[in-house]
């Protein structure tokens, strides 16, 4: 692991085999209420929502998620949310206000959806408004990034407190192939790309980019130490009063 | 065969005196593809058949938008720690072609007696992309703007985030989305006016976060490049889809205006929106 290349890190980021976002919130979570829709008229797939409670205290979960074969994949395409998929998070985010409940945010996205009619839909107002939202909520916001953290797609939901990654995850402004193609005009170099980027967990730690790095989790049964975690932290998080909690996070992003 | 007076040029000739007008003295408009005599664009740079703004330097916008300008962090620069040698060279030759430090210009101004602070992002410089100094200095702006109680004007002209800075690129979106935040949250006024091109990460932050969205006719305003959205998902996008009438249209823009009627407009909604007397 620790002498694998940048580009090792990007393929085992995108490998199939990664837990999907389902299957994590089983593992996390005990009973989880799954909330559709973005309330002004459709409803994405690849954003998945909804309601758990974590060690019996009540959470609202947000997460960008790829299929596990081919059909669901196509249903979720590939993990790129649509307009709809950031309004339906900014939709829970709002709600999870309301009810004094923490967020938290499960991210596997190549990017946001691009598309024609994504445009039309307002892709970048969607992603703007899931900006400003994250950077005023007023409960705990803890975003993990468990495989691809795809640029301004991903971002959207990376607005936490803290934001952690899986020990095979990435997350770059954009990605290696498209890094490669716009400067050296040749995708083939992706490879190399990755290398320059800094976009593993690794790299981003030391830039100070996030603040933990956990450990890979593969199945529901496996998620004991990392729901430990979550739940500690999201208890910290809590016990602070709302008004130190968003300066510290505007903080956060501030240093930046 | 008697010679004839007037005889049709062969197309060397025809090339040869094409050669001799000089370059500069037509411009062709990028949207309606007229040819038009450079100096017919006035120095508002706007083609005088479809209303189309050139992309202007900072400044020259600068001068067309205010009274005074008093220009705020004009040494913040790339810093060090970006020290890729391919990057350097380019900070280095777009420094030397726009006389600017960064990819915008921030400061105060003020325009018919109202005080307002005010971004202009310049193309010229490296396509006007979103670096950490461009985020540090819009975010000082918004800070600025918060604690002196004053609207905040930016006018936006980007690629999107600079991919040579990596993830630091990214975090300018959230570093400026939380200054807007706070200067919203201080009931104040943010108007963005969205100019040829507005793209990318730009667009999925401070460009679409405005309280009042301007644009200028026929600007390229969009998220995802035209030729990602027929790479990823073989799709080929109508030509107008990402232009200012297309937004208007959906929903996501206020009013389009040109660019002799943005000083006055601006003007105008700067007074609309000064407020009554303070509740506080």
């Amino acid at each position: 692991m620790n002498k694998a290349t940048a580009y090792q890190q990007v393929q085992a980021a995108r490998s199939a085999n990664k837990i999907s976002i389902q299957e994590l919130i089983d593992g996390l979570t005990e009973d989880f209420f799954e909330l559709h829709g973005d309330r002004q008229r459709d409803d994405d797939p690849a954003v998945i929502a909804g309601l758990a409670t974590i060690e019996s205290r009540p959470i609202t979960i947000v997460g960008i998620q790829k299929g596990q074969d081919i059909a669901a994949n196509q249903a979720r395409h590939f993990g790129c949310a649509t307009p709809s998929g950031y309004r339906k998070a900014l939709r829970v985010m709002r709600q999870a206000e309301q009810l004094h409940q923490p967020v938290l945010a499960l991210i596997n996205t190549p990017g946001a959806y691009p598309g024609v009619e994504a445009e039309y839909q307002g892709q970048g107002r969607a992603i703007a408004d899931c900006l400003l939202a994250g950077q005023k909520l007023k409960v705990p916001f803890l975003s993990i990034i468990v495989g691809e953290g795809g640029s301004g797609g991903a971002l959207a939901l990376a607005c936490g407190d803290q934001v952690w990654m899986f020990a095979n995850s990435t997350y770059s402004v954009l990605s290696p192939e498209g890094y490669a193609t716009i400067l050296w005009k040749d995708s083939q170099r992706a490879a190399e790309a990755a290398e320059q980027m800094r976009l593993t967990p690794k790299e981003l730690l030391a830039d100070g980019m996030i603040e933990r790095i956990v450990p890979e989790v593969t199945t529901a049964a496996d998620c004991g130490e990392l729901k430990g975690a979550v739940a500690a932290t999201l208890k910290m998080l809590a016990a602070q009063p709302v008004a130190t909690l968003i300066k510290a996070r505007q903080a956060r992003y501030r240093k930046f | 065969m008697p010679q004839r007076k007037f005889q049709a040029p062969t197309e060397y000739q025809l090339a040869a005196r094409k050669d001799q007008i000089p370059d500069e003295l037509l411009t062709r408009c990028p949207v309606c593809q007229q040819d038009c005599y450079t100096q017919d664009l006035t120095e508002l740079m706007i083609c005088p058949n479809c209303d189309y703004g050139f992309r202007l330097p900072a400044w020259q916008r600068i001068r067309q938008l205010t009274t005074t300008f008093e220009e705020l962090d004009a040494v913040v620069t790339v810093p060090e720690r970006f020290a890729d040698t391919a990057y350097r060279e380019k900070i280095k030759r777009a420094k030397a072609t726009t006389g600017l430090n960064e990819s915008v210009v921030t400061g105060l101004a003020t325009l018919t007696g109202q005080s307002f602070g005010l971004g202009v992002m310049d193309a010229h410089f490296m396509m006007g992309s979103l670096g950490s100094a461009t985020g540090e200095k819009i975010t000082r702006l918004f800070e600025t703007c918060t604690a002196k109680r004053l609207p905040v004007v930016m006018v936006t002209a980007s690629g999107g985030a600079r991919m040579q800075e990596g993830a630091a690129a990214l975090m300018q979106m959230a570093k400026i989305s939380s200054a807007v935040v706070q200067h919203r949250d201080a009931g104040l006024l943010y108007v963005t006016i969205l100019t040829d091109p507005t793209t990318g990460g730009v667009t999925a932050s401070f460009a679409m976060q405005g309280d009042v969205v301007l644009s200028e006719p026929h600007a390229l305003i969009g998220f995802a490049g035209r030729r990602v959205i027929e790479q990823t998902i073989q799709q080929t996008p109508p030509a107008d889809f990402q232009r200012a009438e297309t937004l208007l249209e959906n929903g996501w823009l206020d009013q389009i205006v040109t660019r002799p009627q943005l000083r006055l407009t601006l003007a105008r909604l700067l007074k609309l929106t000064s407020g009554g007397p303070s509740h506080e």
